[in-house]
């Protein structure tokens, strides 16, 4: 930021002053501290932090869980079971683990969809959300990893229909069915390799993670009202100012958090996963875990053939669904960031995050589901897969082009000073202040 | 390039030797980074241990008219149905223009031996097993994404592309099969 004068760190210690200067590790950190943050920055801006906090609750839970766990198609299910039962605080641990994942996939989608609703992604920021998306994606991969190590039921036909999918791809589709599962089946190789992947994609997560930030400290945060910082006037220090304000959201977050953990540790969990993986037999009634709804539910609604076959057309919907965050930057037109300026986008969005979780629902209920009359999920879903894909190839682009934003303020600090209910987006029809 | 004479003496570099060196190293560069890749990734393939176990037999005898049996074959569930003469003729009176992946009831078994419908039990899906006599076609109904299946394993609806797979087999007597 061309606003925050750099000026060396200089420690007053000799001994400091001599490590420093081999080593800059306090300078460095005297500027991650330092770092001059819009001082307007709402309470969805917390969430960030409350990522980097879970994926530390995670490595350091996984870590020890490991020191205990079988990665073995014969011994995984009973190593579980051992853990929870036998294992000093181990009932607690793998809670805190399993119902963990829920509470960070749950803090991303809500830190995805500040983005989408600020527009954060907008430049100079869409290195930052693209690695951003890179990061999702390889949470997904590892959340969907460690859910079949625990080797139950749910586990097995998590893998078998997950590595199912790349089955999918002409020609080469098969080879890399049986390279991913090391046979045939689903079977104890493929359980090995899980565990070593989902030991590894943590640190490659926390290794993005520190690009994610490197991106994000170069043109500086984005904030609620979207105008770029100006001056000194409109930005405070991270710290202080916000690391507390992210350690008071963390404290709270972790309210329910350790509710689940303590309480209610298979909340999002499925009775079948308590049957050990039995390769004959699948359960009746498949799910997937709550955050991969959405995106199962696109999976299943493409049922007909149209050129491709369903299934190859099933999966490019399902990957697309996710890819297409990486084009948002270029597919919204529209030069305003903030949607607190944006009377009809609000609209469109609101719709948008209604659609999403209507898709949760969907993908948790049977496709013969009656909806209305005649109508089953497998036929009412498609809508929602239609709007899905409409808000972002079509809806986007188009109302950047025939939108008439309301006026934005000069500064964060007049946005602050004159306009201080716009910070909380509560209002849509408060005249503006200017 | 030494026969170039005209260039001999001269201070410019010779860039196409440079070029063509820079190409070259880099090509076995390349060729030596996948060298030592390939293993790494060829690893992962089914070992000799999996491909081991590529073919069983299994005895009939025991099982009634209009009984399943699912046994396990390379690690995937096999049905073996002896399938009842309503529900032959269910399956060859279905027209070819119903079918999405039409294939006449008869390429499905073996001639002579009808009532044996041998079929990996892996929806051509995502690859879940089927729930036997179940769905609107009186076959099998997928639990994953409600792909269903009628008497001779032919994909009816739902998402699966394709008709269940029937492995390669052969009847070793009237009574014993071979799969794989």
């Amino acid at each position: 930021m061309s606003a925050h004068e750099t000026t060396k760190y200089v420690p007053s210690h000799p001994v400091a002053r001599w490590f420093e200067d081999r080593l800059p590790l306090m300078g460095f950190s005297k500027e991650l501290l330092d770092y001059p943050t819009p001082k307007n920055l709402n309470y969805w801006w917390t969430f960030g932090g409350i990522l980097a906090f879970m994926l530390g609750v995670q490595i350091v839970t996984g870590i020890v869980l490991a020191m205990h766990y079988t990665p073995n198609a014969g011994l995984a299910f009973d190593s579980v079971e051992m853990i929870k039962r036998d294992v000093n605080g181990g009932r607690l641990i793998q809670a805190v683990h399993s119902t963990g994942a829920s509470m960070f996939f749950f803090a991303v989608y809500i830190h995805i969809f500040r983005g989408l609703y600020f527009g954060s992604y907008k430049a100079p920021r869409e290195v930052l959300w693209i690695l951003g998306v890179i990061i999702y994606l390889l949470m997904m991969a590892t959340a969907f990893m460690g859910y079949v190590l625990p080797w139950g039921q749910m586990s097995f036909w998590a893998a078998a229909v997950i590595t199912n999918i790349f089955s999918a791809i002409p020609i080469v589709g098969d080879p890399i069915l049986q390279l991913l599962r090391g046979g045939f089946a689903v079977d104890n190789p493929t359980l090995n390799r899980f565990f070593s992947l989902h030991y590894l994609l943590p640190f490659i997560i926390a290794a993005v993670v520190v690009l994610h930030i490197w991106a994000l400290h170069v043109p500086g945060n984005n904030n609620p009202i979207g105008v770029e910082v100006k001056d000194k006037r409109d930005t405070v220090a991270f710290h202080p100012f916000y690391t507390m304000k992210d350690l008071f959201a963390i404290v709270v977050f972790c309210i329910p958090f350790a509710w689940f953990a303590f309480f209610a540790p298979d909340i999002f969990a499925h009775s079948d996963n308590y049957i050990m993986a039995n390769p004959l037999v699948t359960p009746a009634h498949i799910v997937p875990e709550w955050y991969f709804l959405p995106f199962y539910a696109i999976l299943r609604a493409i049922d007909f053939n149209f050129i491709l076959d369903s299934k190859l057309l099933g999966v490019i919907f399902f990957g697309g669904s996710i890819l297409i965050l990486f084009f948002v930057p270029w597919l919204d037109t529209s030069k305003v960031r903030s949607g607190n300026y944006r009377p009809a986008f609000r609209w469109f969005y609101g719709l948008f995050v209604l659609n999403f979780l209507l898709l949760m629902w969907y993908g948790a209920q049977e496709p013969a589901t009656h909806i209305i009359g005649p109508f089953t999920v497998a036929d009412t879903s498609k809508l929602s897969v239609v709007y899905y894909f409409a808000y972002f190839l079509v809806i986007l682009p188009l109302l950047g082009r025939y939108e008439k934003p309301r006026p934005l303020p000069n500064s964060i600090s007049e946005a602050v000073l004159t306009e201080p209910r716009a910070v909380s987006g509560a209002d849509p029809a408060m005249p503006t202040a200017h | 390039m030494s026969t170039d004479s005209n260039l001999a003496h001269d201070d410019t570099p010779d860039t196409g030797k440079r070029d063509f060196l820079y190409i070259a190293s880099a090509a076995v560069g390349v060729v030596a980074v996948g060298g030592v890749v390939w293993p790494l990734i060829n690893q992962m393939n089914p070992d000799a241990s999996v491909l081991a176990l590529a073919s069983i037999e299994y005895d009939l005898s025991k099982i009634q008219t209009g009984q399943a049996v699912t046994i396990k074959w390379r690690g995937m569930p096999v049905f073996v149905r002896n399938r009842t003469q309503k529900e032959i003729d269910a399956a060859r009176a279905v027209p070819m223009d119903q079918l999405k992946d039409p294939q006449l009831d008869q390429d499905r078994v073996m001639k002579g031996h009808d009532n044996w419908l041998i079929m990996i039990a892996l929806c051509t899906h995502l690859g879940c097993i089927p729930i036997g006599e179940s769905g609107d076609y009186g076959g099998w109904l997928c639990p994953c994404h409600g792909s269903q299946y009628d008497t001779s394993g032919r994909i009816r609806k739902g998402p699966a592309p394709k008709n269940l797979v029937i492995p390669p087999y052969k009847f070793l007597t009237d009574t014993k099969i071979q799969i794989g």
